[in-house]
């Protein structure tokens, strides 16, 4: 008797669990609403480290707060949770469509699937997608950029700079995205100064990555590569690189910064001394574009890619120490000519 | 008799209902502390219910996590500590996914090989913790622990475009390359979206867990060495061939917890794939007491708590605050049952004493 009890017990929860699913939804919340199509809202749906990272994502708020100002739309943006998979991306990017918004921007290559499984549901809107052109479609706007140009002027930069012949690299997570960043900086060190020891190293490894959201992995790192002589140290590592950065300042060293121009972040300003430059990703450019494209009514679509030419990635140059010293702003200078003129071919892998 | 298992089985939903109340009203608390309204979250949480698609989300989330959690509940009815059932999924989804994406086969035989080579994998990787504890007693806890680093590490080279990974053109992810469609478990299509057909499969386990665990000598084996080693030892039982099976048996369900999503919706293993369902699944396992059915509620219940915390991020709460819930069922789950465990200790010594007391005096009747 019990066992049959038992046994019809679980019978009944499956079927009620099948029942659930089949009869009581009738209503998809991808229906509702998004007729308000006065296209006066739109949305950024953050990588891991979400806004407050000084960073990549910063940037990409930053694009969104200027289009609130100058464009007078509305902005919405949903941070991700940590180790989540596609289909959470699936679902952000959706209830950011169905509420309205256009364009909806995925900050960073994870949401590519996402926006590729989304974008077809919702044909009137547009998606932009950052760092990644695996995805494509009509009103898909890839929006990538050429990182290992400005990581190759920070590594001329940091060449001119070394007094102990010894720089230090750290990224983030093993990601080939970053890859592109170190063979940039490598590259560049390597061009302008043949002796330079380059200390490489990366926070962690994916699946893991805490390397974009845990500053002591970052200043552990750099604390190593101080002790090792390094006397510039370019983090390429999101929120992770406000520790490096922490430690190369208090070190009294040089540090570079990424993506943002870290010598005027807010949270950074007891160590802006010590940042030399910033290799900066014009990310917030770059969404603000395509808010401005929506807004006008000639939503961009393709891919979208920003480099030296047109300072869609850059090396900062608010320290005025940096300014000063002229050989290295000289060299600099030449460098960037040079690869925009084609002369230097910057490799994308070490 | 009869009435001895009403009270246990009042008992044993006393615990898990006495958590869900603390943990609410300590989630409440934290609420009213950063200044936020206690109630609107839950509100809004419910509120997400009535869509199609977070129905869906919700169903697949359950399949996933009741898989990994009937693995830790595996090992927890051997006393045994899996926490790297995290690192076993991992492990078996990504190498099941190389295989997968380097054959072609008839259909159902391909989802086959996909499967076993999870289960294999995931088997083989709780086993090296198995074979260290029970050749050199090193505790599971520490091996499983190491091994998921080492997983982890694993990975990351596997997955380098020079050994077995794949870089899409023009992405910045890396894959293990895409499963041919041969190799794609239907699912339930809804218009919220597809229910992943392995989720069925988790919820039949959940049936042949039940059956093994109660309905056969091995299951009895298991529980008993679970109980009392040297109790079970000394009735014939191999102890040691029973931690390596259970911790064998536990990583190839590990390994299955990785194929909802695999077979269902990515067809690949990338960088972005899910991770930490281990351990919400160590929490799961505890709030459903190892038992199928309570394993399928909190699952369920963890599900709901993930997929509706979306809704509560949009509408400009944090959606932390499911995080915190679920962190605060897990310390509340186990001080309640604690708490429940010792009442009914006391209020069965309580009846046994009063119908001793009865007998006494029965016999004193008697006897004057």
């Amino acid at each position: 008797m019990r066992r049959i009890t038992r046994i019809a017990t679980v019978g009944i929860a499956s079927a009620a669990l099948a029942l659930s699913a089949t009869a009581c939804g009738s209503k998809s919340s991808s229906e509702s609403s998004g007729s308000d199509d006065k296209g006066g809202k739109a949305a950024i749906a953050y990588d891991i480290g979400g806004r407050g990272d000084q960073s990549f994502n910063d940037a990409a708020f930053a694009g969104l707060e200027k289009a609130e100002k100058e464009l007078d739309i509305e902005g919405n943006d949903a941070e991700p949770s940590e180790g989540e998979g596609d289909p959470d991306k699936i679902q952000r990017l959706t209830a950011l469509a169905r509420a309205g918004n256009n364009p909806v921007i995925g900050v960073g290559f994870a949401y590519a699937p996402a926006i590729a499984e989304v974008a077809p549901k919702f044909p009137k809107t547009t998606f932009g997608l950052i760092d990644d052109t695996s995805k494509t479609g009509p009103n898909i706007a890839n929006l990538v950029f050429n990182e290992e140009q400005g990581s190759y002027l920070a590594g001329v930069a940091a060449a001119k700079v070394t007094k102990t012949n010894t720089v230090g690299f750290i990224g983030g997570v093993e990601t080939p995205l970053i890859k592109k960043f170190e063979a940039g900086f490598v590259q560049g060190v390597k061009d302008t100064k043949k002796g330079v020891n380059v200390k490489v190293q990366y926070l962690t490894q994916p699946p893991d990555f805490g390397g974009f959201s845990k500053p002591d992995l970052g200043k552990a790192a750099a604390q190593g590569q101080l002790d090792a002589g390094a006397d510039v140290i370019y983090a390429a590592a999101g929120l992770a690189g406000s520790g490096s950065i922490e430690a190369t300042a208090k070190a009294g060293k040089w540090a570079i910064g990424v993506d943002s121009d870290q010598y005027n972040q807010k949270g950074l300003a007891a160590y802006k001394n010590q940042i030399l430059t910033s290799v900066t990703k014009n990310v917030s450019g770059a969404v603000f574009n395509l808010i401005k494209s929506v807004q006008d009514g000639k939503p961009q679509t393709g891919e979208i890619r920003y480099g030296l030419e047109d300072d869609g990635v850059a090396l900062a140059r608010s320290n005025p120490a940096f300014t000063k010293m002229t050989d290295v702003i000289a060299a600099v200078d030449k460098a960037k000519a040079d690869i925009t003129a084609g002369k230097i071919k910057v490799k994308t892998a070490p | 008799m009869k009435k001895f298992d009403k009270d246990r089985l009042i008992l044993g939903l006393a615990g898990p209902a006495l958590a869900l109340v603390v943990a609410f009203l300590l989630t409440a608390v934290v609420l009213l502390l950063s200044n936020l309204s206690p109630l609107e979250p839950y509100r809004l949480m419910i509120d997400q219910i009535q869509f199609t698609d977070v129905q869906v989300l919700i169903v697949n989330q359950t399949g996933i996590y009741y898989l990994a959690a009937l693995a830790v509940a595996i090992g927890f009815r051997m006393n045994l500590f899996n926490i790297g059932v995290d690192g076993q999924y991992r492990l078996a989804v990504m190498l099941a996914a190389v295989v997968g994406a380097a054959v072609e086969l008839p259909g159902p035989l391909h989802v086959l090989l996909i499967v076993l080579v999870a289960m294999a994998v995931g088997a083989s990787w709780a086993g090296i913790a198995g074979v260290l504890k029970t050749t050199r007693g090193v505790s599971e806890v520490v091996s499983t622990i190491m091994l998921n680093a080492i997983a982890t590490s694993l990975i990351a080279w596997m997955i380098l475009p020079a050994n077995l990974g794949v870089r899409p053109e023009g992405s910045n992810d890396l894959n293990t390359g895409i499963i041919a469609e041969s190799g794609w478990f239907p699912g339930l299509a809804l218009d919220g979206g597809t229910i992943y057909g392995f989720t069925f499969v988790a919820f039949a386990l959940g049936i042949v867990y039940w059956f093994v665990l109660n309905r056969t000598r091995f299951g009895f084996d298991l529980r008993a060495t679970g109980a009392s080693e040297s109790a079970a030892q000394a009735s014939g039982v191999d102890a040691k061939k029973m931690v390596l099976t259970a911790m064998l048996i536990s990583g190839a369900m590990a390994g299955l917890a990785g194929m909802p999503m695999l077979l269902g919706q990515t067809h690949t293993y990338s960088l972005s794939f899910p991770v930490g369902v281990g351990f919400t699944a160590i929490g799961i396992a505890l709030l459903g007491r190892n038992n199928p059915i309570g394993i399928f509620f909190a699952s369920l219940l963890f599900a709901f708590l993930d997929k509706t915390a979306e809704g509560i991020g949009l509408e400009g709460y944090p959606k932390e605050i499911a995080l915190i819930m679920q962190g605060l069922i897990v310390i509340a789950v186990v001080v309640s049952y604690e708490l429940v465990r010792q009442y009914g200790l006391r209020r069965q010594q309580q009846k046994v004493g009063e119908e001793l007391a009865a007998q006494a005096r029965k016999k004193k009747e008697v006897a004057a």
